[in-house]
Formats: C-alpha cells, structure tokens, sequence
C-alpha cells in the first residue's frame, strides 16, 4: 500500500498514466501541456497522453531548433520548446479593463479575473524556477497585479524531472535543475529502458495528494533500485548539460562592465528582433494599448507584451534614451543577469537556453558573459571574433 | 588721473577676485592708464569687431555678451558680472572684440589697458604665466558652458 | 530616507483611473499649460508626501506621468503640463468642464522634512520647477525651520520660464536668496544669462550642513549635482528627480528601470551618491 500524503511516492506504470491525466481533469483543471504543433513541442491543451510528444525528442543548439523522432516511446524524452508556462499566467495580451463616458463623466468596468483551474502538466525545474521569479515580480510588491494572482491560485504545478539536458541547457549552472526541488504539486520522474516502462509519482502538496488519492490502486511502493534509477537519471541529466555559465559575481561584473567593448561586438550582431525577450520565461515588461471604439465612448484598456530591445521602449519626451542596439542588448542582459538581484532578490535567469536556442543568430549569453569577464585588449576583441 | 585715483583703482583691482593675491608690483604696473568708466543701462561697452584695447574688470552691474547676425535680433549668451572679467580678445592678435557686450544695468568697471598690459606681461615672463593660469579658467568656464548650451539643457 | 509610497487607491484595478474634472487651464509658456482639477465624484486621490507624481489619463488617448504641482485644501490637484506626444496634447487641450482620470499618487516625495535645520539649496530646469514647487511652499511655511535657503531656476529663453509671476513674487522676500537664468535671450531680457551651473558660485551656503533638491534636465541634475558636491555637500544630501518612460507606474511594466532601480516604485528622487556612476553612463 502507497502513503498518498505530502512526501508520498509511488511507482505508475506506462499503461496506467492515462490514469493520471483522468484523475487531474477529474478534480477540476484542464490540463494544459507539451504537444507538437508546427515542428515544434508547445504547451497548449492536453485531451490525453497521446497529445504529449511520444518518441519525439529536440535538437537544440544556438540559433536551431529541430524536432526529431526517438528509438522508444518516451512520453518527456525532450526538453524546453519556444514556449513558457507565463502565458498562462501572464497572457501575451490582456483586457486590464473597459472605462465607458457616462453623462460628462466615465466610470471604469474591471475585467473579471474568474477563468479556468490549469494543471500545468510537465513544468521542469527551470521552469519551477521561472514560476518563483514571477511570483515575485507580480506579487511579491507593494501593488500585487490581480490577473497574476488570481490565475496563479488556480494552478495545479505538475512537474518532469528532465532525463536528458538539451544542447543549450544550463540549469546546473544557475541552480535551478535539473531535479525539482520543492515548488511542485505533483512530480514525475520517467524511467524507460528497454523492456521497461514507468514513472516514479511524488506527492508535493496537499493539493497535489487531493489530486491523486483516486491513484492508490495503481501505485505500487518504490523500490529501493527505482530511487537509485532516478537519482542516476537526474545526476546523467545534470552532466550532459549543453552550456555552462559561471554565476558567480555577475551581479557585481555587469556593473563593472557597462563601457566593455565585448557590447559593441554582441551589438554588431543582434537585430534586436525580441525573440529572447519573447520565449524567457521571466521576462515580464508589458506595455499599455487603449482601444477605443469607432464613436469613443467606449475605450479597453488593453496590456501586451512589450521588449526592452524596442525602441520605442525607452521613449522618454519623444525621444528613445537607448537608442542603440548597444544599449538595449547591454539593458537586457545587466538586468537579466545583473540588477535583477536588486530588483527582486535572485537572478532573472534559470538556465533554461531559450534565448540562445531561439536567436536567430545565435547570440549566447553564456559566451557574452566569459567574454565580459575577460579584459579587453586593444588588439583583439575579447573573446574571439565570429 | 590725478595719484589718488591711481590709488582707488590700484586697490580695487587687488581686492578684485580675478587679481586677489597677486603680485603687488605687478598689478601697480597693470593699472597704469587704467581708468573707471561707467555705463548706463543699455550702454554698449563695445561692438564686435571694433579694437579691443582694454580688459573690462566688472565691479558692479552686470554685462550681456550677444552675438548674432544680420538676420535675426542679437542673442545674449552670457552674463558677466562683479568679481568677473570681460573678454581676452585684447590679449591675441588682432586684438579685436569677438561678440559685442552691453550693460543690462548700471555698471562700473575698471578698464585696464590693453597695450600697458601685453607689454607688462611679456616683460616679466612670471607673471605673464602667472596670469595665464588666472585667466585659463575663465577660457575654460566659457568653453564648458558653451559645451552644456550644445548639450541643450532643456531638450527633452 | 523616505519609506516606499504605499499601495495607491484600491478602485477594482490598481490601474483604474478616477474621475477628475477640469476647473481651469492656464497657458504657461508656448508649449506649457497648467491645469487645475477636482473630483468629479467621492473618490479621490490623496498626497502622502509631495514631490510625488500621478498618471493623468486623457480618455481614449491613454496615460503619462505628471509631476504633481500643488494640492490644495480642497483637494484640488496643480498639474503644469508640456506638449510632447499624444497624449499631452490631448491633456492640455482640456477645458474647464472636461473630464480626465487620475491615478497615484506614485513614488516618494523630496525628503524635505528631514532637511529641517539644514540650508537648502533648490535648482530647477524649464519644468523642473512645478515638481519642486510644494517643497518652495513648505520652506515658506516653516521657514524658521530652515537655514539659508537658495533657489536657482533656470530655462531655455525667457519665455519659457513657467509660473513667472509666482517666481516674481518669492523675488520680494527677502529670507530667500533667488537666481533665474535662461541659456539665451533677446533684448528684452534684463536678467542673468548662462547655464544654471554659472550661477551656483553665487549660492551662499554652508556645505557641511546643505540639503539640496534638484529637477530638470538629466545632464543639467548631474552637472550641479556634481558642482554643489565639489564644494563639499554629501552627495548623499544632494536629491535628484529622475525620469524614464512610464506606462504603469506600480513597479511592473519594467519601463521606468535606472539600472537597479524602479522610478515608479523607488524613486523618482534619488540621492545623487545612489545614480551617481549610471548618470555618467550613455543611454541607460
């Protein structure tokens, strides 16, 4: 018999996985998960385990993503796609509000914050990270964001120990994975070789016990070699990864460097084209649309993504204050990396590569930061010239 | 100029911060042909282009420096009052004034002439230097204010 | 140092404005216009400390941060606005009667109450003035409380130096010391020309015990900042105003960053010591 508390695990055969999802969707959350669409995997709605990507894994590598089949019939034999979980809590765009003239005044009409409870089903560790870093950035100040915090009390944080590192990972680097270490309702742990295939469950939460108590029947106690398998998997994981960046300092070498060349030379390259802004999963700056109807009576008030690498960003009086590429990668990368402790008491980053993955070309903050830490010297641009 | 007012001229140019602590000899010398000259509310001290043969030492009042063109109202780009001096254009060849400077209020300066002052400079090479390094700042002053002006304080 | 400002007032979404309504327009300079609002309805926004700002929201155009210029006893709220892009044209374009919402107050105010028994050395660029004003009238209110106080206001030209009568009339007392300067002028300008750094040598003040409060113009902040420090104020004594793009003003649009810092949440009044090496630092 398997304990179904807060600390419990259990051992879930493949064939009783579907298992899982039923019992999720049967406590109330739509399940929301990796699924390939368009030559990618993406987190959008999941009916069933045959949405997840089985046997596919990802290629990754800076400026190239490609999906390619498995050997075996992995159900999370990959790692992190173009997307982030912030979509669900902070959505690419958001009706803030509707204000509507009445008489010679308005009166303001706020936006519901009720919607759906969201199992997010197959958060990594970065991502778990992620999640503490926005937590913070929409509520852990003075004036709390309401949509943040209502859809972030709905969640059910279902996480994946990752069985291998993608080829830009670095979350050993910054700390964060590969193993889950807390934050999680749920976490799963798949072990497949051939022959075999099953998952470790553990139980992170009351709500994540609530969850699962139908699951008793089909959970059988873990073997001691289980524990050992997923220990090896996570140790194998934490030793393949694709990148490393030394973490330490930086807070104090970003605002050391601000005059290195090294920002020129990474200037030279990036078109400032948003993409790492768009798939961090910390990014967090927004910006304000007011939408008004034909007759302007009624106007919404609508907030969007927005990236510190527009020019329009900085637009102070008319005029941008960054208006070169230079500063804006520089801002992007010292606030990221750097000020971001300030801010909020931790780093920006969590390792996860997506910005290196996903820039069209291939700018990699884990090279731009050796470099930084490099002297300059006149004769050479620091660190090498591509 | 009777030696009494030699006198007065001598000892304002000493309490003078331009001139305090320096040589006593030379600034006796500087002040020969030295004279007060006042000038009225409005009064043009002098035009550009016009010779430079004295150094205006401001000690009451104050002085616009304008500049512009034959197609458009003169501009006043700085004022200069007590404690201050005017110009250097008497200094350097062709000793010609670079902008024209007008008094905004009743004013009283010492004018100290010029040519007295290039001879008694170059007579005696430590004070030449030493009033060199007096007058760099001033150079140095106008040059960053202008600097600040191209910066455009209140753009945005 | 002051706290950070408190939550602003809870009206559904922090982001919601309130009612205001137009009771008069001022034009101050050829791009400058002073408005003077009130509360349409009950709801109203209420100052903590002055020097703080609010968003003003032109209805169907959008927000900007205002400097906010004086609160009278009424509740009414002082806003001297300047022409630049739509929306504040949209806001000066306001007549008596219209209506426009507010939001805030934001940010901390100039620590003036701490710089009681200090002298006190104010300098204003083109619109700094309207930010630093309730700080003028509150030495006046108290002015035994205060050393030496000078005030050095500086513009472009003489036409565009804001609320000129008013600063006319703080020239007849005699317990200030006031120097108003502009960068350029025509013949019809009597008084000093030359960048507001030329006048501070005439400021009288004791630097081992000297609060100064400076708004304008970054480069302008900066370059007193660091003359008033050469003549040996701390820099920790020396507050600046600093100003960045602004869409929320609550410390999560991430627009308003200085480096460390929040404008919206942290500031916008920094000690000079704080900013001081990212001042010199290009487009931060």
């Amino acid at each position: 018999m398997v304990e179904l508390g807060v600390g419990g695990r259990g051992i879930l055969p493949r064939r009783e996985f579907p298992r899982l999802l039923e019992a999720i969707t049967a406590s109330g959350y739509e399940i929301v998960g990796p699924t390939v669409r368009e030559g990618a995997i993406v987190y959008d709605r999941l009916r069933g385990v045959d949405d997840l990507p089985i046997g596919w894994t990802d290629r990754q590598e800076g400026g190239q993503y490609r999906l390619e089949r498995r050997g075996d019939e992995a159900l999370f034999g990959y790692t992190v796609g173009p997307y982030t979980w912030k979509k669900f809590l902070f959505p690419a765009r958001e009706r803030l509000f509707t204000a509507r003239r009445e008489g010679d005044s308005f009166v303001v009409i706020p936006e519901p914050t009720d919607g759906p409870k969201l199992a997010l089903f197959g958060m990594r560790a970065c991502e778990l990270a992620g999640l503490d870093i926005t937590d913070t950035v929409f509520q852990g100040g003075p004036t709390p964001d309401p949509g943040y915090r209502a859809r972030r009390g709905r969640i059910l944080r279902v996480a994946v120990q990752c069985g291998q590192a993608g080829g830009t990972c670095f979350c050993v680097s910054m700390g964060t994975g590969p193993g889950v270490r807390g934050g999680a309702d749920l976490v799963v742990t798949e072990i497949l070789s051939p022959g075999e295939h099953r998952f470790r469950l553990d139980i992170g939460s009351e709500e994540g016990a609530r969850v699962v108590r139908g699951l008793a029947s089909v959970l059988a106690p873990v073997p001691p070699e289980d524990d050992a398998r997923v220990e090896a998997i996570v140790a194998r994981t934490a030793a393949s990864m694709g990148r490393t960046m030394e973490s330490r300092g930086l807070r104090d070498l970003l605002r050391e460097t601000l005059d290195h060349p090294r920002w020129q030379h990474v200037a030279n390259r990036c078109l400032s084209c948003t993409n790492c802004t768009m798939v961090c999963p910390t990014c967090f700056c927004s910006t304000h649309e007011e939408v008004p109807d034909l007759n302007a009576e009624t106007v919404e008030r609508w907030r969007r993504w927005d990236s510190c690498f527009n020019l329009g960003f900085s637009e102070l009086h008319g005029v941008s204050v960054r208006k070169s590429g230079l500063s804006r990668y520089r801002q992007w990368l010292t606030h990221k990396l750097g000020t971001w402790h300030d801010q909020f008491g931790s780093s920006g980053c969590v390792g996860c590569g997506r910005c290196i993955t996903w820039c069209p070309v291939a700018i990699d903050l884990t090279e731009e930061v050796a470099a930084l830490r490099q002297p300059a010297t006149p004769s050479a641009p620091p660190g090498g010239n591509r | 100029m009777t030696n009494e007012e030699h006198a007065r001229i001598v000892e304002r140019i000493r309490e003078h911060p331009f001139f305090r602590g320096f040589d006593e000899e030379f600034v006796e010398s500087a002040c020969a042909d030295a004279v007060e000259r006042r000038f009225w509310a409005e009064e043009v001290l002098f035009r550009e282009g016009s010779p430079s043969k004295n150094l205006f030492v401001i000690l009451e009042g104050k002085v616009g420096l304008e500049v512009g063109s034959s197609d458009r109202p003169e501009l006043t780009v700085q004022t200069v009052g007590p404690g201050e001096v005017i110009g250097w254009s008497w200094l350097v060849p062709p000793h010609r004034w670079r902008f024209d400077a007008r008094a905004l209020k009743p004013t009283l300066t010492i004018a100290l002439d010029a040519e007295n002052l290039r001879h008694t400079l170059s007579r005696r090479p430590e004070w030449g230097y030493q009033f060199m390094i007096r007058f760099l700042p001033v150079l140095a002053e106008r040059l960053e204010n202008t600097r600040i002006q191209l910066l455009d304080l209140h753009a945005r | 140092m002051p706290a950070s400002a408190p939550a602003p007032t809870d009206s559904g979404h922090p982001l919601a404005p309130i009612p205001y309504a137009v009771r008069s327009t001022a034009t101050e300079t050829p791009d400058t216009t002073t408005l003077v609002i009130e509360p349409r309805g009950t709801r109203r926004i209420s100052l903590s400390r002055p020097g703080q700002f609010a968003m003003l929201y032109a209805f169907g155009v959008g927000e900007s941060p205002i400097g906010i210029s004086r609160e009278t006893p009424e509740g009414r709220l002082v806003h001297t606005i300047r022409r630049v892009g739509p929306v504040t044209k949209a806001l000066t374009a306001l007549t008596p009667g219209d209506t426009l919402g507010v939001r805030g107050p934001y940010g901390r105010g100039w620590p003036f109450k701490e710089a009681r028994g200090q002298d006190i050395v104010i300098v204003a660029g083109g619109l700094g003035l309207p930010p630093l004003r309730p700080v003028i009238y509150e030495i006046f209110a108290h002015r035994e409380a205060y050393g030496r106080v000078e005030i050095i206001f500086g513009a472009r030209t003489p036409k565009d130096l804001v609320y000129y009568d008013e600063v006319q009339s703080w020239r007849r007392r005699t317990d200030i010391r006031i120097q108003v300067t502009v960068d350029a002028a025509g013949r019809d300008w009597y008084g000093d020309v030359g960048v507001v750094t030329t006048r501070l040598p005439d400021a009288r003040f004791d630097p081992t015990r000297t609060t100064a409060f400076l708004c304008g113009p970054e480069i302008m902040m900066r370059l007193v900042s660091e003359a008033i420090q050469a003549r040996g104020v701390d820099p920790h004594a020396i507050w600046i105003s600093m100003e960045r793009n602004m869409k929320c003003a609550i410390g999560l649009c991430g627009h308003c960053q200085f480096g460390p810092v929040f404008l919206c949440r942290d500031g916008p009044v920094f000690p000079f010591a704080d900013l001081a090496p990212l001042l010199r630092v290009r487009e931060v």
